[in-house]
């Protein structure tokens, strides 16, 4: 029972409470650069959840057989290997969508989200729970992605999945499909999370502070 | 460290990085067999959409090599150093349509690519068609619709000067409103560097491929 | 408790003149000019003026409440980013275009940086960079002036509906009747064209332009108005002024074919306008005597050769932007020796 409540814990740390868009900040280099749409924002998201899952997992089940001197090789190695694969599968699927992501798939294994989580926690832990978290931390990079691709989809080209919205007259915001646009959605998703999260901290200390007065 | 630091002896390095290559390469290797034929029909029908676009007549696509001393049909690689690659569509009772080929320049963003329909008989570009580029929204894309400057595309003179080694008139673009030959590409206003990048990808790319082709354009009459 | 330090944005002089006096003067100098406008252009140039204001307001007066500053409307800075905004505007752009615009000012230019005094670029020069990323070719179309129907009718696009494209204005310029309305600056008349103005047209606002662009004698006499209260330093739109003047003077000498008339170079586009309006902003020029100049100088250059050179047919807006950015690396190398200091 514990450790079907610690797994989802696991699970739910990078979804949400350590989203690595939103509240670590990693892997920007494709957050700004593929996320024009909402679908092309899910594609990258999930290319990434598959190397993540994959390399932790495969990190997790080696973690004895590493020696410590040539961890980063190793890692490394076992990234770009799986990068590879979602290379061709995704050439594979669709050179449309392979043309839209360019460079920034093989870019993947440049993304410190994967490194990151390699050597941070699945070289420490069993492979069930490296897995659930490296599952947990690629979707909470899927809907931070998603969550850019789709404003900008939505202001950049007035469609949300390729879906029109405002009908044909639509004016579209140029600049929101340019790189600005990016920083500034990017920006802006911030700064929503940190205004939620002054106020949890300052609603919490107001009530601790009740609790304090009630004491003396 | 509070703990002494086990020694690592070199032999077990080398053996846990060959493990984990030889893993990794096993899934390369197995991946890339299993994904190569979706791959590569994928290749083939992406690229008979981009040529049916230009010809919308033609029904099937070959796929040559043109290199100085004649053409070639071309394999499942990307064009060897030097070959210039080119595609002959055909139509439904396998009669030559025209060649198509690809013209590639540095445009505002980044490698502007197109391809351009010739005509063998009129010796002219018949038509034009984007294959990738990432110029800016609402300014450098308006190469894919804007209808003057797709019409310079309609017949733009590229006939061979009298010794067949280059182009009588070199592909230019010009000015916005100046154009005055048939060989000119007239730019579209406020979209210069990107008109300019088709200009001089079409150029660099005839330049190569009519003088080797016309010599041989009587193979290619007829599907083969 | 309470706070015993006060924190204020610069100035810090006391010379009787506080942040709210300098700012009426200002949106009092900017009065001339809007009416100018509205008188060129009709209604639409009033409704655009009084949108893109209300907009900076509204926006001004939800981010000091959300931030805890206090109702900071009363310094007036919030109106001078929206007039100067709307000036800078073409008379019939979109007026739902125009409430974007005023809000990513305040907000993004401005609020986000903590408010009056602390924002490193001037907030209406934001906003209007922003636009023109956003609606390039919307930013680029432009009505004629003094067309007789100015008064009675607004231009089509000026009522666009919100997020949509802006309608088609042929059919009013075409009413107008207005003789070789070419719907191009006269900066890119001269770019494309190379099709140069007289001076007289500057002056008496016939060219097609932005709002409040069109009248350079106007701008000027207000400038001088403002100067002459010390309500702005003198030195920077001179730096300015003077720094583009000489260089398109070089340019002209060099090749005259080429480059145009010094004197067009200084009263067509927004030269004027940002020279006296916005590169004076206090909060994002420097304040040493000696970087008071190197700014200014630096705009002048840099506004030419955008002009010149570059993609764009005017780089007023990213030449101030630019030196906005450059202003505290200036002000920290010309900072004066003090005295007995030992130089390094």
């Amino acid at each position: 029972m514990t450790s079907l409540v610690s797994n989802f814990d696991e699970f739910m740390d990078g979804l949400w409470k350590q989203n690595p868009i939103f509240v670590m900040v990693l892997g920007m280099c494709p957050t700004l650069a593929v996320t024009v749409s909402a679908i092309n924002s899910i594609s990258m998201g999930l290319a990434t959840t598959f190397v993540l899952v994959a390399s932790c997992l495969l990190v997790s089940l080696l973690r004895h057989a590493i020696p410590k001197e040539v961890r980063i090789a190793s890692y490394i190695v076992i990234i770009a290997t799986f990068v590879t694969v979602v290379d061709y599968a995704i050439q594979a699927i669709s050179l449309e969508l392979y043309e839209a992501l360019g460079a920034y798939i093989k870019l993947i294994v440049a993304n410190c989200i994967l490194l990151g989580r390699a050597e941070a926690h699945a070289a420490k832990t069993p492979p069930v729970a490296a897995s659930l978290n490296a599952c947990g931390m690629g979707l909470g990079f899927t809907l931070g992605l998603l969550a850019i691709g789709a404003v900008r989809e939505i202001f950049g080209s007035g469609m949300l999945f390729g879906v029109s919205l405002f009908g044909p007259h639509f004016q579209p915001w140029v600049i929101m499909v340019l790189p600005p646009g990016g920083f500034f959605v990017l920006a802006g998703w911030l700064i929503l999370f940190a205004a939620i999260k002054a106020r949890n901290s300052s609603q919490l200390s107001s009530g601790e502070r009740a609790l304090e007065g009630g004491k003396s | 460290m509070s703990r002494d630091p086990e020694i690592t002896s070199s032999t077990d390095m080398i053996r846990a990085l060959g493990l984990i290559a030889a893993i990794c390469g096993i899934i390369i290797v197995g991946v890339y067999e299993f994904t190569l034929d979706a791959v590569n029909a994928n290749k083939k029908i992406a690229l008979e959409r981009q040529v049916f676009k230009v010809f919308p007549h033609a029904k099937t696509v070959d796929a040559f090599d043109a290199l100085p001393g004649g053409i070639s049909p071309a394999g499942d690689h990307d064009a060897l150093a030097g070959a210039v690659r080119f595609y002959a569509a055909y139509d439904a009772t396998g009669k030559l349509a025209g060649i198509a080929a690809e013209g590639s320049s540095a445009g505002y963003a980044d490698q502007v690519r197109v391809l351009y329909a010739w005509d063998p008989e009129k010796q002219l570009i018949i038509g034009l068609g984007v294959i990738s580029m990432r110029e800016t929204p609402g300014i450098g894309d308006k190469i894919l619709v804007d209808r003057d400057f797709l019409h310079n595309f309609v017949a733009l003179d590229v006939s061979l000067a009298a010794d067949l080694n280059s182009l009588a008139h070199m592909v230019k673009t010009v000015k916005h409103g100046t154009k005055s030959h048939d060989w000119e590409i007239d730019a579209i206003s406020g979209a210069t560097v990107t008109s300019k990048a088709v200009g001089r990808g079409i150029n660099q790319s005839a330049q190569a491929l009519l003088p080797r082709l016309m010599p041989h354009l009587a193979q290619l009459r007829n599907k083969s | 408790m309470k706070p015993t330090i006060e924190l204020r944005a610069a100035p810090h002089v006391h010379s009787g003149i506080s942040v709210p006096v300098i700012m009426r003067n200002v949106v009092g100098a900017l009065l001339p000019i809007c009416a100018f406008s509205v008188w060129q252009y009709g209604i639409s140039a009033a409704a655009l003026i009084l949108t893109v204001t209300a907009s900076c307001l509204l926006t001004e007066r939800f981010f000091s409440s959300r931030t805890g500053l206090g109702n900071t409307l009363a310094d007036w800075s919030a109106a001078i980013t929206g007039i100067l905004l709307a000036l800078t505007l073409p008379p019939n752009f979109p007026l739902w275009m125009g409430v974007v615009a005023g809000f990513i000012a305040i907000a993004l230019g401005k609020s986000l940086f903590g408010g009056m005094g602390f924002n490193p670029f001037n907030p209406a020069l934001v906003g209007r960079a922003f636009v023109q990323g956003a609606f390039p070719s919307t930013i680029a179309s432009f009505v004629p002036s003094y067309a007789p129907q100015r008064f009675t009718e607004f231009v089509p696009s000026t009522l666009t509906a919100p997020l949509m494209q802006a309608a088609d204005n042929s059919a009013w310029i075409g009413h107008a009747a207005i003789d070789a309305f070419t719907g191009a600056t006269p900066l890119a008349r001269w770019k494309f064209e190379n099709f140069t103005y007289s001076a007289g047209d500057f002056m008496t606002g016939v060219v097609t332009a932005s709002a409040g662009e069109t009248s350079a004698i106007l701008i000027l006499a207000c400038g001088v108005y403002l100067a002459m209260r010390r309500y702005l330093d003198w030195r920077i739109p001179v730096a300015v002024l003077g720094s583009a003047l000489i260089l398109a003077w070089a340019f002209h000498l060099a090749v005259p074919a080429r480059y145009p008339e010094p004197v067009f170079v200084l009263l067509s586009g927004g030269l004027m306008l940002g020279a006296i309006f916005m590169a004076t902003d206090m909060a994002t020029s420097p304040v040493t005597p000696v970087g008071v100049w190197i700014y200014g100088a630096l705009i002048g250059i840099v506004s030419v050769v955008i002009r010149y050179f570059g993609g764009l047919t005017e780089g007023v807006m990213y030449a101030i932007l630019i030196a906005n950015a450059a202003s505290p690396l200036i002000d920290q190398m010309t900072q004066p020796k003090v005295f007995g200091a030992r130089s390094r």
